[in-house]
């Protein structure tokens, strides 16, 4: 986490409000969203006030954002603290923001921070002529064109100190400067140009249906031999012989309650061995399972003692319990993720 | 190698034009219509059959998870999000996508909203991505000027389509801290279940999936699944945009095969190794929230879900970090560690104070500055954050610094030696100090 907080109030606009074009602009955002979700809006809006009062975000602008939108202050700044892009201190003209995180870092972004450290000094203070802030933000997503900055909306790629520093003399000078690669790279294609992609067939149109082949052959053979399998059908077939592990843990962790938790046990028909089990079970997964027998979502933890107490929950047939969840599943794709299916 | 008849994404560098006439002549929205006619099973078991694994991270099957949804709705509207909110570090691919071919995305957000009965989908897209962002919805409003989207479109299926923007939180590509983030609170992810796919957007079912495994979605079901079943290996089929970052002569984005191997995917597309083969040290595979890979066991491995699994670390977001001997690799672990800190939401205790304690304990090892045993109580506290936190980012965490340890624990140690060879004034402190 990060700690944030609010300029101190000497620094404090004492007012704040949208111009005509922003307030319409506002609205139109607004109506993005469904009745009575207007909610959503408050990043979009809190970006705009921030763009409208010279990069960041002062204490009167959150507070107009949540009069807007009708939500009460301490939401919207709560709103505007967790999100790291709301500066919620004054910034120079042009806010520099370096990757530092490991591509980067591994590319030259140290060298870019030392050269920012010389030239503009501690980060998150505005230099003398208030044309330059800077500070070191985690990856922006440009790893490819490694080291880089953000210098207020717009990326600049490819950096050595030498042309980060001519870059700064542009900006601040007014003069027109290249926004991207600053080495001659169009994207994040490799140095010189890429071997990939050079087939004119792709980008000439004359590829454009030559897909729908395959639908003409399958129709016509459907009609010379009416087979009666289809891609569905085959797809199953080639299901039942090389089942596909259908729920690899590969990457982040899944969406798996303990599946031999002794309650699970309990609610699947095993002895309990302790009274607690047997009542845990009964309230196993209870909100998801408020929800699909219809009672209200928001329904508080009381609401919970209301379920009989020697009611098992319903509990699909094949059972994760017992390990072997993954080749059970691809025969129950139907299984709902919410009801209390232990393999899911 | 990949041939070029074979990628999806053919305008991956923006050497060509990303508007709408030139995204039809490279196939973009052809035959939309006729896809849609085949129905939502057929589409999904399209899906299925391609064996598409979700591009975001996890590799979950995209087919399966459309499935999810609830067939019949009843009485609250389905959702479609597209989580365009690229924060991995060492990913870069799906900035690609937005910005250069970006109707590839907006037809897959059709297909896919038709598959799972959504009339409605937004794009979270991250807040760095300004850019990106206006490319984006100029491609939506061609789109709707066009008549492909919207409420009254060529395809006769009411369909709207909107981009949100965030505000730079990368804990917001977790899917449920997403759906509070576009729901206008603070990105902390939600207990599951109930999962999105009954509760997500405003209560309602939800589905949530990557940019690059919507974009695949309109090739796949015109060229068929078993075109991108082909392609790949088994249990890890098709294509997959690759974003070599660090230490290879040129860094770059690509689309291959999954399974192309290590040494093939520098070679062939990043102009080799930054002083030959001999100078690799170690690979991040898929992001920096994987266990990195010593060379020697990465170099000849194939890049799919399952063989990285194998190996101890993951596919992930298939972010290949190289980084060659002159890197610090004590240090650079630390720089991870502190973007965990940097990111962790602070909902869960483990994750929040853990990151900042592992973080700290990173910089005195990378100085040397800390005792032989505390490795093995990192090692233990990492194992305590993982598995313990609401979402993956604790896991996330401590995945690296375990990676760390398990294959350079060796020169974690010197480090200390070496320190402790020296004179210093100031007393070697303690972990939890």
């Amino acid at each position: 986490m990060s700690n944030r907080r609010l300029a101190p109030a000497a620094e404090q606009p004492e007012s704040f409000a949208f111009t005509p074009e922003n307030a319409d602009w506002a609205r139109g955002q607004i109506e993005k969203y469904p009745e009575g979700r207007q909610a959503s809006a408050v990043i979009p809006l809190l970006w705009k006030a921030q763009e409208q009062n010279g990069g960041w975000l002062p204490r009167r602008a959150i507070e107009a954002v949540a009069d807007e939108l009708g939500m009460p202050h301490i939401r919207v700044l709560e709103v505007a603290t967790f999100y790291t892009m709301f500066a919620l201190e004054p910034v120079g003209r042009f806010w520099i923001q370096l990757c530092g995180t490991v591509p980067c870092d591994s590319c030259g972004a140290r060298e870019l921070k030392d050269m920012l450290h010389a030239r503009l000094g501690a980060p998150g203070h505005v230099s003398a002529d208030g044309n330059f802030s800077w500070l070191e933000v985690e990856c922006l997503g440009a790893c490819c064109n490694a080291p880089m900055v953000q210098i207020n909306q717009d990326y600049y790629e490819d950096l050595t100190p030498e042309s980060l520093g001519r870059l700064m003399d542009d900006l601040a000078a007014g003069r027109p400067v290249k926004v991207g690669s600053q080495t001659g790279r169009v994207s994040s294609e490799p140095q010189g140009g890429a071997a990939t992609l050079t087939d004119a067939t792709l980008f000439d149109g004359s590829r454009v249906g030559a897909w729908r082949q395959r639908f003409e052959d399958k129709s016509k053979a459907e009609g010379e031999e009416a087979r009666g399998k289809d891609e569905a059908a085959s797809t199953e077939a080639r299901a039942a012989s090389e089942p596909k592990i259908a729920k690899p843990d590969a990457g982040r962790a899944v969406e798996r309650p303990a599946a031999d938790a002794p309650a699970q046990r309990a609610a699947d028909g095993d002895a309990p061995t302790k009274a607690g089990d047997k009542a845990d079970a009964d309230v196993l997964d209870s909100p998801a399972k408020r929800v699909v027998e219809g009672e209200p979502a928001g329904a508080e933890a009381g609401a919970q003692s209301d379920l009989p107490r020697d009611a098992v929950p319903p509990q699909p047939e094949a059972s994760g319990a017992s390990g072997d969840a993954p080749a059970a599943e691809p025969s129950k794709p139907d299984a709902a993720p919410s009801k209390t299916d232990p393999a899911t | 190698m990949l041939a070029d008849q074979d990628r999806i994404f053919t305008n991956l560098y923006g050497l060509h034009s990303p508007g709408l006439e030139a995204a039809q002549k490279r196939g973009a929205w052809d035959g939309t219509k006729f896809l849609l006619e085949m129905g939502r099973d057929w589409i999904i078991d399209e899906m299925k059959a391609s064996g598409l694994r979700g591009r975001g991270g996890a590799g979950f099957p995209t087919g399966l998870k459309w499935s999810f949804m609830p067939k019949k709705s009843d009485g609250r509207p389905h959702y479609l999000v597209v989580n365009a909110d690229e924060s991995e570090p060492g990913t870069c691919k799906d900035r690609e996508i937005m910005r250069h071919d970006p109707h590839l995305l907006i037809e897959g957000c059709m297909l896919a909203s038709f598959a799972m009965a959504a009339h409605a989908c937004y794009i979270y897209i991250r807040g760095e991505y300004v850019a990106e962002k206006h490319a984006l919805q100029r491609a939506v409003d061609e789109a709707y000027a066009a008549r492909l989207v919207g409420q009254d479109n060529v395809h006769g299926y009411p369909f709207d389509i909107y981009v949100h923007h965030g505000a730079g939180a990368y804990i917001c590509g977790e899917e449920t801290a997403l759906l509070e983030s576009l729901e206008g609170k603070k990105g902390m992810p939600r207990l599951k279940p109930p999962f999105p796919a009954n509760m997500g957007l405003y209560g309602c079912p939800t589905t949530v999936n990557n940019v690059e495994s919507i974009a695949v979605a309109g090739t796949i079901l015109r060229r068929g699944g078993a075109w991108f079943a082909g392609l790949g290996g088994k249990n890890n089929t098709g294509t997959k945009l690759f974003c070599v970052s660090g230490h290879v002569n040129k860094p770059c984005n690509v689309e291959e095969e999954l399974g192309i191997t290590f040494r093939e995917l520098v070679d062939k597309h990043c102009g080799g190794m930054r002083g030959g083969w001999d100078n690799l040290l170690c690979s991040i595979p898929g992001g920096s929230s994987v266990p990195l890979v010593p060379a020697e066991q990465i170099i000849d491995a194939k890049m799919d879900f399952d063989t990285l699994r194998n190996l101890g670390s993951g596919l992930g977001t298939a972010a290949v970090i190289v980084l060659d001997r002159s890197t610090d690799i004590v240090q650079a672990i630390a720089r991870i560690a502190y973007f965990y800190k940097h990111e962790s939401c602070g909902q869960c205790t483990p994750c929040r104070e853990g990151t900042g304690w592992m973080w700290r304990v990173m910089l005195r090892m990378a100085e040397g500055r800390a005792q032989k045993r505390e490795i093995d109580m990192l090692l233990d506290v990492t194992k305590q954050i993982e598995g313990h936190t609401i979402c993956a980012l604790g896991d996330a965490a401590a995945w690296p610094i375990q990676g760390l340890i398990r294959h350079f624990r060796p020169e974690i140690e010197k480090r200390i030696d070496r320190y402790s060879a020296n004179p210093h004034s100031d007393a070697v402190p303690m972990a939890a100090e």
